[in-house]
This record gives structure tokens, sequence and C-alpha cells, in this order.
């Protein structure tokens, strides 16, 4: 579903988008389509695009962070861009108990 | 963000002066793989979309930061076009 995630959620990035005809504060931006795992890797129904910030590649296990000021700082380096998630880190390792 | 297709448009005379002269699309939703997913829903156009293309927006607050982002209202907003379906790679 689309329902709104506002937390940080652990995701694979599966895939990226291409378009040319986009808003401006993209450019140079990479939109990267991701689908949300559980901790133990498995994945759920949630995909989403993100604006990578860290040179995620597809396959990788990436953190992604849903708040718009903190995505688009992240993304862009600045606040204020219309961009609702953004990949902040790729992640290592997860340890559970 | 997430994908969506454009699946329509809707024509509204009376609305907020903010709104005056901004595009309004329905879209539908779509899955990784570009299947629809959830109901379809009213956005705002920033990028010049038309019926039938596969774009991405983006929610919230955000939304309106194309715009005179103050006093837009729009909780969502299309922000890019993708160039076809071979361009979602998986």
């Amino acid at each position: 579903m689309y329902s709104v995630e506002v937390e940080m959620i652990l995701a694979r990035v599966i895939g990226n988008v291409v378009a040319t005809q986009k808003n401006h504060r993209y450019d140079n931006a990479r939109v990267m389509l991701c689908q949300q795992i559980t901790p133990e890797g498995d994945e759920t129904s949630y995909s989403t695009l993100a604006l990578d910030s860290v040179d995620a590649g597809v396959g990788d296990t990436v953190l992604i962070v849903q708040e718009g000021w903190s995505a688009s700082t992240a993304a862009t380096g600045q606040a204020g861009a219309a961009i609702d998630s953004a990949i902040v880190g790729v992640v290592d390792r997860i340890d559970l108990l | 963000m997430q994908l969506a297709r454009v699946i329509g448009t809707v024509v509204a005379t009376v609305k907020n002066d903010s709104l005056h002269g901004r595009k309004l699309l329905v879209v539908q939703t779509l899955d990784r793989n570009l299947e629809s997913i959830g109901k379809p829903m009213v956005a705002v156009d920033a990028v010049g979309a038309g019926v039938g293309e596969l774009v991405f927006w983006c929610r919230g607050k955000e939304a309106s930061f194309p715009f005179k982002r103050e006093d837009t209202p729009t909780d969502c907003t299309i922000i890019g076009i993708v160039d076809s379906e071979q361009h979602v790679q998986r």
C-alpha cells in the first residue's frame, strides 16, 4: 500500500527510474525504486521511490528517511525541495537479539 | 514518492485562488511491477504531465514546494514524468 509511512524504514534497492522532465530540484539526483524489508530481510508489500544521497546500488539494503526536511537536505543539500523520501545510509548488517 | 499513471483530469471552476491555473489530474498509484495499488486520487501537476503518462508524485507538505509554497493547498503533486515503462529498471 502507499499509506503514509512517516518513520525511517529499511529497504532494498530494486531499481531506478529515469525521468527527463522533472522538478528542477531533482536535477543530478538519482531516483531509486526501493522495496521495504523487515529486519529479517523479508520484503513487505510497501515500495517507494527515494532520492539517493549515498551512492546506493541495486541490491543494497538501505535506510530511507521519509520526512520532507530531512529528505530534501540529505538529497540536495538544501531544505525546501519537493522530496518526501531519501536514502540516507547503506546498511552493512543488522544485529537482532 | 510513488509511481503512478495519469488516468484522467479534473475540472473545477470554483477553487482556492492559489490553485487558479493549476492542472488537476487523477492518478492511480502503481507498485514495483507497475500494477495498480490503492485507490485513484487527485494530484496537482507541476511538470506538464498528461493523461496516460507514467509519473511520480510527492506527498505531504513537500507537495506544495514547487509552487508558491506557503499558500498552495496540495498534499499530492506530480513532480516527474518517467520517460517510458522501460525506464523503470528493476
